[in-house]
């Protein structure tokens, strides 16, 4: 089947693509912004997975019977790339609960509403 | 054992990480980051002997033969890189002992020296491999140390920094990702050399182009190319002293190799200047980043918020070189790239005495300092003369050829700009000078003493490299010149 419907898989990848990115551009609150990040990210894994895959292909093990195989080189990029993706994810939520704790708050504004107001006042800034 | 240098170069650090985590001890830790460091700068050398002939070192790792395993490629031009990181990565390694100590409670010490251990074995990891995919995966290790340094620093506006950065660095690995993610469907190969060449059968394809673009895009996100570069002057300006020195004078400029890499040497000159406008373009961007962050520098109230922004422009003298396309331009481009790495890891390792006496690297707070800290001060401004690019600094000699290959391009108003932008950072270079020199210090700032010995060893050795520099250039010109001689030649 050629058209539309035999490129859906990169249709859902740009809509991941692009609705994860414009989650972190459009949103204030750095949770919702993390959400985004891994929306983006993930899209990239389908981006690479998705062509590896032949219809009727097997698990590239030979054995009777089978003659067209996937190919699984990409999904253990993606492990990898997942694996990064986790520690990113990981590390960005700790990073907002240092920051919650510092500041009280985790919307973007707020956030930079106190830097302002510290600088204005010239007071030096309270230790994270 | 030295037929496995290549890979010694980057296992060493990442073995030291978790090595100090078992530590548990502040001194201990400190000295398996120095020792690791010592180490790797030892390879570094080792490796930069053997390319210097135009020969080029690979390592199949595991024993898997390239293009299916992973092999580690190494040329006149990464050896050098690694050379400049590892040198770096030692003297800040050194004198991060006292810095840390004030700047850190000692309990994350030996977290600190395990992040900092990761963050090199990162960066040596992207110049050494061969692999398209193992770049991201290093470019990641490095990132997500990074992130964790910058969040070490004191000020609670550090956390939001490494947040920021941690938004902007993944964007940008996420856009190299989707670039070589595209190349390896348009090729079938993630190793450079084997991708090279393939690429230029397929070269026609839109995806390819896409794969440029997307690769350009995210690399320049972690070079800080003007103007991808919000993220940058906070991260310097809020992490603790050490890391913004080792940052400041390596992670940009190792994207900036990966983005030669590219490039020169997988999509190869031809096809990224003359089929795609990339010359135009990145043209267009340094002289943005060269004027632009000039100005913003001149007007910031932070030592450190400076010389970041004065960062983003240097970042902009290197881009001219590299768009410029022939092999003087990519020449002046990898010199500044080292004279420039030498001069402003200098420069912050200096305030990072500053930092520790005053305890803050404010205009207000700093004024006086150079009655009561002369060598620091002095330090400081001999920097400011390479940034301005003064005559016997290291800043002359690469801004002297980027301006010579300016001119070989025909491009007289590119060597203008590059002289007239110099103009602005004279502005702020003398913005400390009237600072330090010309106004009274306060009761609080004349008790000060000078940085500690050890500190100010270890900054005075990077301001001497800067002066050495400028007067024995054919260490660094040669090396620059072999670099891209071997860029331009590629790996086909």
């Amino acid at each position: 089947m050629v058209g539309a419907a035999s490129h859906l898989t990169y249709w859902i990848t740009i809509f991941l693509t692009i609705t994860g990115l414009y989650i972190v551009i459009a949103r204030g609150n750095l949770i919702k912004k993390l959400v985004g990040l891994s929306i983006f990210q993930t899209s990239v894994y389908l981006l690479y997975i998705a062509p590896g895959k032949l219809i009727g292909g097997t698990a590239p093990i030979v054995a009777e019977g089978f003659k067209i195989y996937s190919n699984p080189l990409p999904h253990v990029l993606i492990l990898t790339a997942i694996v990064v993706g986790v520690a990113t994810l990981a590390l960005g939520l700790a990073i907002v609960v240092r920051i919650r704790e510092a500041y009280g708050t985790i919307e973007e504004d707020e956030i930079l509403e106190l830097d302002a107001s510290a600088a204005r006042a010239g007071s030096t800034p309270t230790e994270a | 054992m030295t037929a496995h240098l290549a890979i010694l170069q980057v296992v060493l650090p990442l073995i030291a990480a978790p090595l100090m985590i078992l530590m548990r001890r502040a001194t201990l830790a400190w000295l398996t980051a120095v020792a690791a460091s010592a180490a790797a700068l030892a390879i570094a050398v080792a490796l930069y002997a053997r390319t210097r002939d135009g020969q080029v070192i690979s390592y199949a790792i595991g024993s898997w033969p390239p293009p299916w395993g992973i092999e580690y490629r190494i040329d006149a031009a990464n050896a050098l890189v690694l050379l400049l990181v590892s040198l770096v990565a030692l003297v800040v390694a050194l004198y991060s002992r006292r810095s840390v100590a004030a700047e850190l409670p000692e309990e994350q010490h030996y977290l600190f020296y395990a992040m900092y251990a990761l963050c090199l074995a990162g960066l040596l990891g992207i110049a050494a491999t061969g692999d398209a995919f193992n770049i991201f995966v290093f470019l990641e290790i490095s990132s997500l140390a990074t992130y964790v340094l910058i969040a070490l620093g004191r000020d609670r506006r550090a956390l939001m920094a490494s947040y920021q950065y941690l938004i902007m660095g993944t964007i940008g690995a996420t856009f190299f990702v989707i670039g070589v993610g595209l190349l390896y469907l348009a090729t079938g190969t993630l190793n450079l050399a084997d991708m090279a060449s393939r690429l230029p059968d397929v070269q026609e394809q839109r995806s390819v182009r896409a794969a440029l673009a997307f690769i350009t895009v995210g690399v320049s996100l972690k070079l800080a190319l003007f103007p991808l570069h919000l993220w940058l002057p906070n991260a310097y300006a809020y992490a603790p002293s050490a890391v913004s020195a080792f940052l400041a004078a390596t992670a940009t400029k190792v994207s900036l190799y990966v983005l030669l890499r590219f490039y020169y040497s997988v999509f190869g000159a031809p096809f990224v200047f003359d089929e795609v406008p990339t010359r135009e373009v990145l043209i267009a961007l340094s002289l943005a980043a060269m004027f632009a962050a000039s100005v913003v520098a001149i007007f910031q109230q932070n030592l450190k918020r400076m010389f970041a922004y004065s960062s983003v422009a240097q970042m902009g003298y290197i881009t001219l070189g590299v768009a410029l396309g022939s092999a003087d331009g990519l020449t002046a481009a990898i010199l500044h790239l080292f004279n420039h790495a030498i001069t402003k890891g200098a420069l912050f390792l200096l305030i990072g005495g500053i930092a520790l006496r005053v305890g803050s690297v404010h205009f207000g707070r700093i004024a006086g300092i150079g009655r009561v800290m002369p060598l620091t001060t002095f330090g400081v401004v001999i920097g400011g003369l390479s940034l301005i690019g003064v005559p016997l600094t290291a800043g002359f000699v690469s801004k002297w050829y980027l301006i010579l290959a300016a001119l070989e391009h025909g491009a007289w108003w590119l060597a203008l700009a590059v002289v007239l932008s110099s103009l602005l950072a004279v502005v702020y270079v003398w913005r400390f000078v009237e600072t330090a020199y010309f106004e009274k210090p306060d009761a609080e700032v004349a008790r000060l003493k000078e940085a500690p010995a050890p500190m100010l060893v270890m900054s005075g050795l990077m301001i001497a490299g800067c002066i050495y520099l400028g007067l024995e250039t054919s260490l660094t010109v040669g090396g620059a010149s072999e670099a891209a001689a071997a860029l331009l030649r590629g790996w086909r």
